[in-house]
């Protein structure tokens, strides 16, 4: 339990001394809200950009810290022998896999917290089901996290930085983060449902509007990916 | 029971054989090296101790365990240097020793164990700022932080200045001192020599020879006579003259089978004079341990002097 909490402790004193890591998990969120919510240059259903905007940043800063973040953190770490080399102390898979999830919890409380702040200052004023919006994001997270531990197990690091930056770009474009999924061409938005980025900021729509609800699709393809990001890095990963 | 065991060692990745047919064990106290050029074998034979691959034919015991069996048991009991890394690039030194620190039930003190490896001025600085001898320390202080009993360290010296290396042994020593069994991995003779109770010879994943510094350097005692002169000398001409067989064992370095007697050697500066060569260097009956190696090893033929091979080409494993 100890090295468990070093082990967290010291994973995310790391995360935030990556500039990089702060402005993919912070800086990129809170710019898309501010900027979006100001210009209005995306069509929205919407009376007040904010109300569209507020939970799909929440979504996208779920998908930055725990597929991007991680999957690079965790990339790097193999290709340096540190996840080897952990490999030969008593600390074992399992603190280490609880540590990181610690880490990646803490960053996204931190996220949600200043998102929800900034938000509030441009005029959200969010009802709903606040309960089930922290669901989806934890089911969310194993997800997106699944997703981003099956690349770092399997790619070199700079290939991992390089294709989770560019699922990254693909996700959020795809999302209905910024872009409301009804923008999209019918195809290409049916396409769009089926991936967990869609499936996450669908969910928060309805969560945080106490007049929708979570469309059950949403779950489903939550819980799916939940279930086969994880297992896909699971027997793939190579430790070194 | 030996701290280490290893019995019959083979390990093959795929048609490559890494390590094949090595027995040697190393007791509580003892500094043992394994003594090999770059490829030879002596990774893989300490990662195997270390429980990271199997053994594809016989068995090893660390303490008595399986290391990869008993892996969870073992890990507690073991300090582990890799050849390189194995680091959080941004972590700093008090940080990491502190965090490992955390993974043991009755670890070193943090400060004292940075102080021990020289690096407490360091102890702000992430790991991508320290110098290459800085993170070997650190890796070092790494291993030895949960006070193993056995402690593997492949290539401790590796990148560290003559400060650096004078620290490297004085711990080492220490350590077996003080009970732990070291194993480590070296390519360096000079190394090996200052510091190993016993050295396992190892080339092309075979075990040459094992023994003392001092018995392996005996074994040629009386029967050699080993000379430095320029590379390319006649040594068909001067085994005629001495009556006995002459090797350049690598560019530069002979050797004469012969016994060292005075007539021998006389015989030999003799000729060197009529064919006007100079003679950088001569050792008649003991031999030095790297006369020993580079006889054992003298038959790779794509690998002459193999005494110092340059730093940086290492033996890679493939990934699991």
């Amino acid at each position: 339990m100890r090295a468990t909490v070093a082990q967290a402790r010291v994973e995310l004193a790391l995360t935030l001394r990556r500039g990089e890591s702060v402005l993919l998990s912070l800086g990129i969120p809170v710019l898309l809200l501010v900027f979006f919510s100001a210009v209005d240059v995306i069509p929205m259903d919407e009376e007040h950009p904010v109300d569209f905007l507020a939970p799909g940043v929440l979504a996208l800063a779920v998908m930055s810290t725990a597929m991007v973040g991680l999957g690079i953190a965790t990339g790097f770490e193999r290709q340096y022998g540190v996840l080897k080399r952990l490999g030969s102390t008593p600390l074992g898979r399992p603190a280490l896999m609880a540590a990181k999830t610690v880490a990646v919890l803490a960053v996204e409380v931190l996220q949600v917290v200043v998102l929800v702040v900034v938000a509030s200052l441009l005029g959200w004023d969010p009802s709903g089901a606040f309960g089930l919006a922290v669901a989806a994001m934890l089911l969310a997270t194993v997800a997106f996290a699944g997703l981003g531990l099956l690349m770092a197990g399997t790619l070199r690091a700079e290939l991992v930085l390089a294709s989770a930056n560019g699922l990254y770009l693909v996700l959020l474009l795809l999302g209905g983060m910024v872009v409301p999924l009804a923008e999209l061409p019918g195809g290409l938005r049916a396409a769009a449902r089926l991936l967990p980025a869609a499936a996450l900021s669908d969910a928060l729509h309805g969560a945080f509007d106490a007049a929708t609800s979570v469309p059950a699709r949403s779950w489903a393809v939550l819980a799916a990916w939940a279930v086969l990001g994880p297992l896909a890095a699971a027997f793939t990963f190579r430790w070194e | 029971m030996a701290a280490v065991e290893v019995s019959g060692l083979v390990v093959r990745y795929g048609r490559l054989t890494a390590v094949d047919g090595v027995s040697f064990s190393a007791q509580a106290g003892e500094v043992v090296a394994l003594l090999g050029p770059n490829g030879a074998g002596k990774t893989t034979t300490i990662e195997t101790l270390e429980g990271y691959r199997s053994p594809t034919e016989g068995t090893v015991r660390v303490l008595g365990l399986d290391p990869v069996r008993d892996h969870a048991r073992l890990t507690p009991r073991i300090g582990v240097m890799l050849q390189r890394g194995g680091v959080y690039a941004g972590i700093r030194a008090g940080e990491a020793v502190r965090l490992f620190a955390a993974y043991y039930d009755d670890p070193a003190d943090p400060d004292e164990l940075l102080a021990r490896v020289g690096l407490e001025r360091q102890r702000s600085t992430t790991w991508r700022h320290l110098s290459g001898g800085e993170q070997q320390r650190l890796s070092l202080a790494l291993a030895l932080v949960g006070r193993p009993e056995v402690a593997f360290l492949d290539e401790p010296t590796a990148g560290v200045d003559v400060a650096g290396r004078q620290v490297v042994r004085r711990i080492v020593r220490e350590l077996a001192a003080g009970g732990t069994c070291v194993l480590l991995a070296s390519h360096e003779l000079g190394e090996v020599e200052r510091v190993a109770d016993r050295v396992v010879i190892v080339d092309r994943g075979r075990l040459l020879a094992s023994g003392t510094p001092g018995d392996l350097a005996g074994q040629g005692a009386g029967s050699a006579i080993s000379f430095g002169a320029p590379p390319g000398v006649d040594t068909g001409a001067l085994a005629g003259r001495l009556g006995a067989p002459v090797t350049e064992v690598a560019p530069g370095e002979y050797r004469v089978d012969t016994a060292a007697t005075p007539a021998a050697v006389a015989t030999l500066t003799a000729w060197l004079a009529e064919h006007d060569l100079p003679l950088a260097d001569l050792r008649a009956g003991r031999q030095r341990l790297e006369d020993v190696f580079l006889r054992l090893t003298a038959e790779r033929p794509d690998q002459q002097g193999t005494g110092a091979p340059g730093p940086g080409a290492e033996e890679e494993a493939p990934s699991r």
